[in-house]
């Protein structure tokens, strides 16, 4: 076998011209298939790391009711929905794939319940656990965290982030300044900003809104002091890390699970927990890109076959012209099988070899296309793989007819001479 | 007895015409034999040579080649029973170009498994009989025809087959390359080696120790020395 594989490239080093013209159709086909490969990944890759940012993989799990998130501040406080432990928050952090996760209760938009002295606050108003920052990727910018004092004796202190602390307390040091949450004191503790790693870069997707939200500002106090401002037992949201990008999808829909299971509402009522996973929404978006790029494969197959075809070709012309070989090796006592093999080895190293040439030239224009067009790429390794195997089956399939051509030859028409 | 032949009857199809080019065809080969088959072009030298070496099948009559009966076998068997049992000189040396000499000797050892190495060796060895040991990477091209004839019979050789057939062995070389070659078998048939070889010139066939001649399909005894 090892031999005829290597009779086979000494043939093919020996009529390069005609080998390389053969491969051709194999290599344009494996080639196309490649770039188109890298570029579809690539994008996808593009649009999950604009989608999410570098890093911080959370995904958030919510009540929502027939589709929508239950907003609190339009809605009255829902039956059968249990308050979330810290058990429970454990567990959420413990899911495979998981790595932290936070609770907490939140007014995506108040107006009118904030004030820091005539300058009235209109953005998100979170309470939160001593997990929320980390989770997010927030860093104490100035001043303190919470501490478990903070909770334990129910201090009424609060944390801003940059944009509230400029809009309130412009010019000032918001450090100490009291804001009046629901006519309560709250001292302002600490002011949080975004880490470094969690930059998201998206500038262009609708997706976009999601993270702006975040501009008209936050203000933040201790989860437990949210029944003095709003109402007690109101539903939880989570937020929940996922150990890598890929994880979320399981990660948020597990979580979900999981807190549904502890659920007693109503039948009609339809509410659930569910993930508002941003990955759902990439993969829409890849899926639209996808679809456009298989058609562009399916063109590139038709390449294949045709130098499938190629190679049937050739094939054959190669066998008429060794018929005296053929011949001489059947008198010297070879069997058909033997003969068959040689000739599917033949066919298939050729394809073969043009699928490794194929690969190679479609990294190459992979790497054009990213310079010229500006779009990414991303080689996968399995994808080569493929690429390489099915010309190898190329080579076999259209390699079996001219082999048994071959291998049926009669020796004594074959070393007839004219 | 190696090879007996009895009642052997060949036909061609000619179009719808059916030719008998071998009819009833007797023949015995015994061990050590050194035999000529001569006959004008077209008597059905060949035909009969082609029966002898397994490589064709007769219309009607029996072969046995050791002993086996050979009708009846598969292709296979067919190919196994050649490899093991006859050694081909043809009348082009029929080498492969693309191989060395060594290469081209040791080709049937391949079809009998035999390592590369243990090939090499005793194909080697074979050259090195047939007066070819320093020529054993040259590739045919660059080998007279003399020498590609030479590097044929140490093909048929290699295997140390029961039979060694050859079908004008010396058709297509010079007077004496032709003669060398005569001198080979003459030497070999001395060591023992059994032979049948077609011609259809007489001062070739005189080397023979017996001398058949086929025509009109028939065979028939024509010198013993
Ligand atoms: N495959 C074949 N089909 C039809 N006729 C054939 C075939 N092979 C040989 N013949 C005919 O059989 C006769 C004997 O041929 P051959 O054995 O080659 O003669 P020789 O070797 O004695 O010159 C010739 O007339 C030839 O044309
Ligand atoms: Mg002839």
């Amino acid at each position: 076998m090892l031999e005829n594989i290597s009779l086979s490239i000494q043939g093919i080093w020996n009529h390069k011209l005609r080998s390389l013209l053969t491969m051709l159709g194999i290599i344009i086909g494996i080639a196309s298939i490649i770039a188109i490969v890298s570029t579809i990944k690539g994008t996808n890759e593009q649009i999950k790391e604009q989608l999410i940012g570098a890093g911080n993989n959370v995904v958030t799990v919510q009540l929502s009711q027939s589709g929508y998130p239950y907003e609190m501040q339009y809605n009255g406080i829902p039956e059968g929905v249990p308050v979330l432990t810290e058990e429970d928050r454990i567990h959420l952090a413990g899911l495979e794939g998981a790595q932290e996760a936070a609770l907490y209760t939140e007014r995506t938009y108040v107006d009118g319940l904030v004030y820091a002295g005539d300058i009235g606050f209109s953005g998100a108003l979170r309470g939160v656990d001593q997990h929320y920052f980390d989770v997010n990727g927030y860093q104490i910018y100035l001043g303190r965290d919470f501490t478990q004092q903070d909770y334990d004796r129910y201090q009424k202190v609060a944390i801003l982030d940059q944009n509230t602390a400029e809009s309130l307390f412009a010019g000032q040091n918001p450090l100490g300044q009291v804001l009046e949450i629901d006519t309560e004191p709250f001292t302002v503790i600490g002011v949080v900003s975004l880490s470094s790693s969690y930059e998201p870069n998206i500038s262009n997707y609708e997706e976009y809104a999601t993270f702006v939200g975040f501009d008209s500002g936050s203000v933040y106090i201790p989860s437990n002091l949210w029944p003095l401002v709003c109402q007690y037992d109101e539903p939880q949201k989570v937020d929940i890390q996922a150990v890598t990008t890929d994880d979320m999808t399981s990660v948020g829909k597990e979580s979900a699970d999981y807190i549904n299971a502890k659920l007693s509402v109503k039948e009609d009522s339809d509410l659930s927990y569910s993930s508002s996973d941003i990955m759902e929404r990439a993969e829409q978006l890849q899926q639209l890109a996808n679809a456009t790029n298989q058609q562009l494969i399916w063109i590139a197959s038709i390449s294949l076959l045709v130098g499938g075809i190629g190679v049937m070709n050739i094939m054959l012309v190669t066998v008429t012209e060794r018929t005296r070989e053929i011949g001489l090796k059947k008198a010297l006592g070879a069997r058909k099988g033997r003969i068959l093999w040689q000739f599917l080895t033949e066919a298939a190293v050729l394809t073969s070899l043009g699928g490794v040439i194929g690969v190679l030239a479609g990294i190459g224009m992979a790497q054009i296309v990213s310079r010229v067009a500006g779009s990414p790429t991303a080689i996968s390794g399995p994808a080569i793989l493929v690429a390489v195997l099915f010309s190898m089956l190329i080579g076999i399939l259209f390699g079996l007819m001219p082999a048994v051509k071959a291998s049926n030859l009669d020796p004594i028409n074959a070393l007839r001479r004219e | 007895m190696i090879l007996e032949l009895r009642d052997i009857c060949k036909d061609y199809m000619r179009g719808k015409m059916v030719v008998p080019v071998l009819k009833d065809i007797d023949l015995t080969v015994s061990e050590g034999e050194y035999i000529a088959i001569m006959g004008p072009s077209g008597s059905g030298k060949t035909t009969l040579m082609n029966l002898i070496g397994c490589l064709d099948r007769p219309t009607s009559g029996t072969r046995i080649l050791r002993g086996e009966d050979l009708a009846g076998m598969d292709d296979n068997r067919m190919a196994d029973l050649r490899n093991r049992e006859i050694g081909f000189v043809f009348q082009n040396a029929e080498l492969l170009p693309g191989l060395s000499a060594v290469e081209n000797v040791a080709l049937p050892l391949v079809y009998r498994g035999i390592k590369k190495t243990q090939r090499r060796e005793m194909a080697k060895a074979m050259l090195e009989r047939v007066g070819l040991g320093d020529r054993l990477e040259f590739k045919p091209n660059q080998l007279s025809g003399g020498q590609c004839q030479r590097v044929a019979i140490a093909r048929a050789m290699v295997g140390s087959p029961s039979l060694l057939l050859a079908d004008e062995p010396t058709g297509a070389l010079d007077t004496q390359s032709g003669q060398q070659v005569m001198e080979l078998f003459r030497q070999l048939n001395e060591e023992g080696v059994t032979i049948i070889m077609i011609t259809h010139a007489p001062e070739v066939a005189c080397c023979a120790k017996k001398t058949y001649l086929i025509r009109d399909g028939q065979i028939q005894i024509g010198g013993q020395r």
